[in-house]
């Protein structure tokens, strides 16, 4: 079961803003205003590939308050499971697509006297609606944005425009320009609010520095969709459903769970939000968690998994659903 | 006769010294004192390097950077919202003493931006309450009894384990409604 209300959209432009990177904008076909999101949130877009229904997981780029389209930015990823393949390969002008409504995990946090947001490549996007957000608001925040080089870097220069040169801080790896986090962090008045989003590596390394200089874990805040990794085949046993379904190599267990038509819930299908927490009954192997959702006591017990992007190594797993 | 149960009864869990804090923030008040001596013993004196300690009443038996006295809580809510507004991020707040003085060293705390989970709490000394009619709105510190008259409208009123952090204050409900005057006698539940 998803709580989501889905809505069919077709695709009424696409830009390629980057070399890698191309942006959909999503107009509702019932001609009805889409909701209000805020600033931060996602939408899961379902593809009909084939035989293969695709969701993923894309942040919203467009103004929060603009209810006649969605947008989102895709990058191409080279070692892509074929979602990022397929929108920029096969989508075309014109085409249909279903969205979820807008879902928020990673909200910008009011009561913050500054919000410093730092973003690495594609991790732009949620930034984009957020600092629109944050301009009606009247909310004080800079933008530290690390790009590969500046033709890879989507954006930078229309954010550059927008908000000026004295809140958009470009840093360019072919340049040898590098993100001065530590400078950035250790400069910052009380109450300030921290939000990364990129590369895992970078997320991690940014939270590592923040909480080495004493930022309490209430004012750091990053969000990274996982893409469910590749593995060994193995089967699922549905204690409820009373089924047992067989998870291929570049599938996820809840991809298999829903082509066997078990609606399992989900929100973010990234290891994030911990919508999909289920329980195991026994293993025939080794859990393999994936996800930042659940606590490491919880991936010792055995006792849980995120369904969404964790596998299991070896033979079986019998779950409650 | 006090409603007891819930949610929004804070919890003080401990002064705990965040080891990665380049600078230390205290607001102790009376007894709050000794939950710092307590962290020194377990923490050496290596963070008071590094501390900023404003007191009301007298000022703990430890050497810190900066230590600095108030006469009464007011003067020093003054002195904290001018620390609050020059600090930095990697600066902790920690607060000890009765439950009113928590409540408002973190209500400034709140109105500077702070998220009141990163601020680190200790009770110590009375459990007096500051207490809010919720008729007239007037706020009375150090309510020692339940039922207890308000210092403001004179109501007879049940003190409630409700709190309100942007008031800084336990909600008093009144008592005797239906029949005015026939309040139960004041019973000392906050010592």
């Amino acid at each position: 079961m998803s709580v989501n209300t889905e809505m069919a959209v077709h695709v009424a432009k696409i830009t390629q803003v980057a070399e890698k990177v191309k942006r959909f904008r999503f107009e509702r076909i019932d001609g009805r205003p889409l909701p209000v999101f805020s600033g931060g949130a996602h939408v899961v877009v379902a593809m009909r590939d084939g035989d293969l229904l695709r969701r993923n997981p894309y942040s919203l780029m467009s103004s929060p308050y603009d209810q006649s389209a969605y947008e989102i930015s895709v990058l191409r990823v080279e070692q892509s499971r074929g979602g990022s393949a397929f929108m920029h390969e096969h989508v075309k002008l014109g085409d249909t697509l279903i969205v979820s409504q807008p879902i928020n995990l990673f909200p910008y946090d009011v009561r913050g006297r500054k919000h410093v947001l730092m973003a690495g490549g594609i991790g732009i996007t949620p930034f984009m609606a957020m600092m629109d957000q944050m301009t009606n608001e009247g909310s004080n925040f800079e933008l530290h944005y690390a790009v590969r080089d500046r033709s890879h870097g989507a954006y930078w220069r229309e954010l550059t425009e927008r908000y000026g040169a004295h809140r958009i801080k470009i840093y360019c790896d072919v340049e040898k320009l590098f993100i001065p986090t530590d400078a950035i962090l250790a400069n910052q008045a009380l109450g300030t609010h921290l939000y990364v989003c990129g590369p895992s590596g970078m997320i991690d390394g940014v939270l590592g520095k923040a909480t080495a200089l004493g930022w309490p874990k209430q004012n750091l805040h990053s969000e990274r969709f996982l893409a469910p990794p590749p593995g060994n085949v193995f089967e699922v046993n549905l204690n409820r459903s009373n089924k047992s379904i067989v998870v291929g190599t570049h599938q996820s267990i809840l991809e298999a769970v829903e082509a066997a038509g078990v609606d399992a819930p989900y929100l973010c299908r990234g290891g994030a939000c911990g919508q999909c927490e289920t329980s195991v009954l026994g293993c025939d192997g080794v859990i393999e968690h994936h996800d930042i959702f659940l606590e490491p006591e919880d991936k010792t017990s055995g006792k849980k998994i995120m369904i969404c992007v964790s596998r299991v190594k070896g033979q079986a797993i019998t779950l409650d659903l | 006769m006090l409603v007891q149960g819930i949610k929004s009864r804070p919890v003080y869990t401990g002064l705990e010294i965040d080891v990665n804090a380049r600078r230390h923030l205290f607001a102790l008040e009376g007894e709050g004192i000794e939950a710092l001596h307590e962290q020194v013993k377990t923490h050496g004196v290596e963070f008071l390097k590094t501390a900023d300690i404003l007191c009301v009443g007298s000022l703990p038996k430890v050497t810190a950077e900066y230590m600095w006295q108030a006469p009464t809580i007011p003067v020093l809510l003054n002195r904290l919202r001018i620390n609050l507004i020059n600090a930095k991020m990697g600066t902790r707040l920690y607060l000890s003493g009765t439950e009113g003085f928590i409540g408002q060293t973190m209500k400034l705390a709140l109105d500077q931006s702070i998220d009141f989970n990163s601020i680190r709490t200790e009770h110590r000394g009375s459990l007096a309450r500051r207490v809010q009619c919720v008729h007239c709105k007037g706020i009375t510190d150090d309510v020692k009894t339940s039922p207890y008259k308000c210092t403001h409208c004179g109501l007879n009123l049940l003190v409630r384990d409700h709190y309100s952090r942007r008031l800084a204050a336990f909600q008093g409900v009144c008592i005797d409604a239906e029949q005015p005057g026939n309040a139960p006698p004041p019973v000392e539940m906050f010592p």
